[in-house]
């Protein structure tokens, strides 16, 4: 017999409210209420500047049911820890969690410094970057965590570059360096495995960072129904590795079942259409070699981390 | 919407902001194939999912911005896309 549910509406459940104006189809805006719900209403969120902020912000109605502040977007990790030491001074900080989020660009290079501050003063915060791989509400610039070759307006593809010549900045890592207790990465294609590491997170007591690949229909290029499916494909590819790091050590690795070549997860997505042509062919390559590297990395064929 | 000197938005107001007129095409819901699996209001971005009297799954066309997610998630080709016209 198929399950039958009682009737529910997000209307009532959700700490993150419908009727904000991220694109059809936006992985960040999944992003934002998977992390919230798993948070619980007793939670303060710090935004950084970026589409997160401006689509559940329209003013005057907000898209959240708990304390949020904007202020800028270099300074998002320094108003959070405003917030903490304000609660530890009230007494309240126990239980309060305070969450700063902010996109690619804000975490990766525009708020990097108030974030590496945050890290090393050792606040209790869960830092959560968005990684949509570029600068999109300001039209699809690229940032330090946008992947090789893909086409963004300030990589563009033509007949001498064929688009980003840099690779993705190594955040999760950078964050480790920090001597963060808790470091993980996700993707929106897996809700239980994002819940279970913000709650993992917020249990822990210091700085914590997670990394989260949300897929932008508007930047990527790609039909809004695929954000799921191209979520997925980027972790079966080996581009996109989903890990857990405990006190610097590797603790756990999202296994491969059975692994994509990187042209399945590439091909729906426009940012990545001239590596499809015969000038192309090379990058491709170095695509296919990047995720090949990720999965020997992190042995995510292998046997089990431990 | 109320304005409220001093406080900029009161909490989940952006549910004032019926997304719904967006849409060129919407899911229809068959709930006969629906097995309440649940996959498709964990992954709608607005969320605008809910479970109707008859326990199944259905649509909030307040806020549907038609993006496919649910229709390409559902494992039971219970939900369609189909071209609205107004
Ligand atoms: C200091 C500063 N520089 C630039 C801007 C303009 N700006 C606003 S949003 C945005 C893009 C944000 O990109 P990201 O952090 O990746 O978030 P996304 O919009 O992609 O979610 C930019 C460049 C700004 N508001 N402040
Ligand atoms: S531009 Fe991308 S990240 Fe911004 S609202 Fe649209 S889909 Fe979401
Ligand atoms: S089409 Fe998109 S917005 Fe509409 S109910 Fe399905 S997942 Fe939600
Ligand atoms: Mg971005």
């Amino acid at each position: 017999m198929p399950k039958v549910i009682a009737p529910r509406d997000p209307k009532e459940w959700s700490l993150f409210t419908a009727g904000h104006t991220a694109c059809a189809g936006c992985g960040q805006s999944l992003g934002a209420r998977l992390v919230l719900n798993a948070a619980g209403p007793r939670t303060i969120l710090v935004n950084a500047t970026g589409c997160l902020e401006v689509f559940t912000t329209r003013f005057p109605s907000s898209a959240w049911r708990v304390p949020w502040l904007h202020s800028l977007f270099e300074n998002a990790s320094a108003v959070g820890s405003g917030v903490e030491a304000a609660l530890k001074a009230l007494g309240k900080a126990d239980d309060v969690n305070v969450i700063v989020q902010g996109g690619d660009g804000g975490t990766a290079d525009i708020g990097f410094g108030s974030l590496s501050g945050m890290f090393e003063r050792g606040h209790n915060i869960l830092y959560v970057c968005y990684d949509n791989e570029a600068y999109m509400n300001t039209g699809i610039q690229r940032s330090g965590l946008t992947p090789f070759a893909a086409s963004t307006t300030t990589s563009p593809v033509g007949s001498e570059v064929l688009g980003n010549t840099t690779g993705k900045k190594d955040l999760p890592a950078i964050a480790v360096a920090h001597g963060v207790p808790y470091v993980a990465t996700t993707t929106v294609a897996y809700p239980k495995d994002l819940e279970k590491k913000v709650k993992k997170a917020l249990s822990i007591k210091g700085p914590k960072y997670i990394q989260i690949l949300v897929p932008c229909p508007l930047g990527w290029g790609h039909d809004t129904a695929l954000t799921i499916r191209l979520a997925r494909l980027a972790v079966q590819s080996g581009i996109f590795p989903v890990i857990e790091v405990e006190n610097g050590k590797l603790t756990s690795v999202m296994r491969i079942a059975r692994k994509v070549p990187v042209d399945e997860y590439l091909k729906p997505q426009a940012r990545f259409r001239h590596l499809f042509t015969p000038a192309g062919r090379e990058e491709l390559a170095r695509v296919q070699a990047l995720a090949d590297a990720n999965i020997e990395r992190f042995g995510l064929l292998g046997a089990r981390a431990g | 919407m109320k304005f409220y000197p001093g406080v900029p938005a009161m909490p989940g107001t952006s549910l004032d902001n019926h997304t719904g007129n967006w849409r060129t095409q919407k899911p229809v819901f068959d709930h006969a194939k629906c097995t309440a699996c649940e996959l498709c209001e964990q992954y709608c971005p607005e969320p605008c999912i809910l479970v109707a009297d008859d326990g199944k799954f259905d649509v909030d066309l307040d806020y549907c911005k038609g993006c496919g997610i649910c229709a390409e998630v559902c494992p039971f080709d219970a939900i369609k896309m189909v071209l609205e016209l107004k």
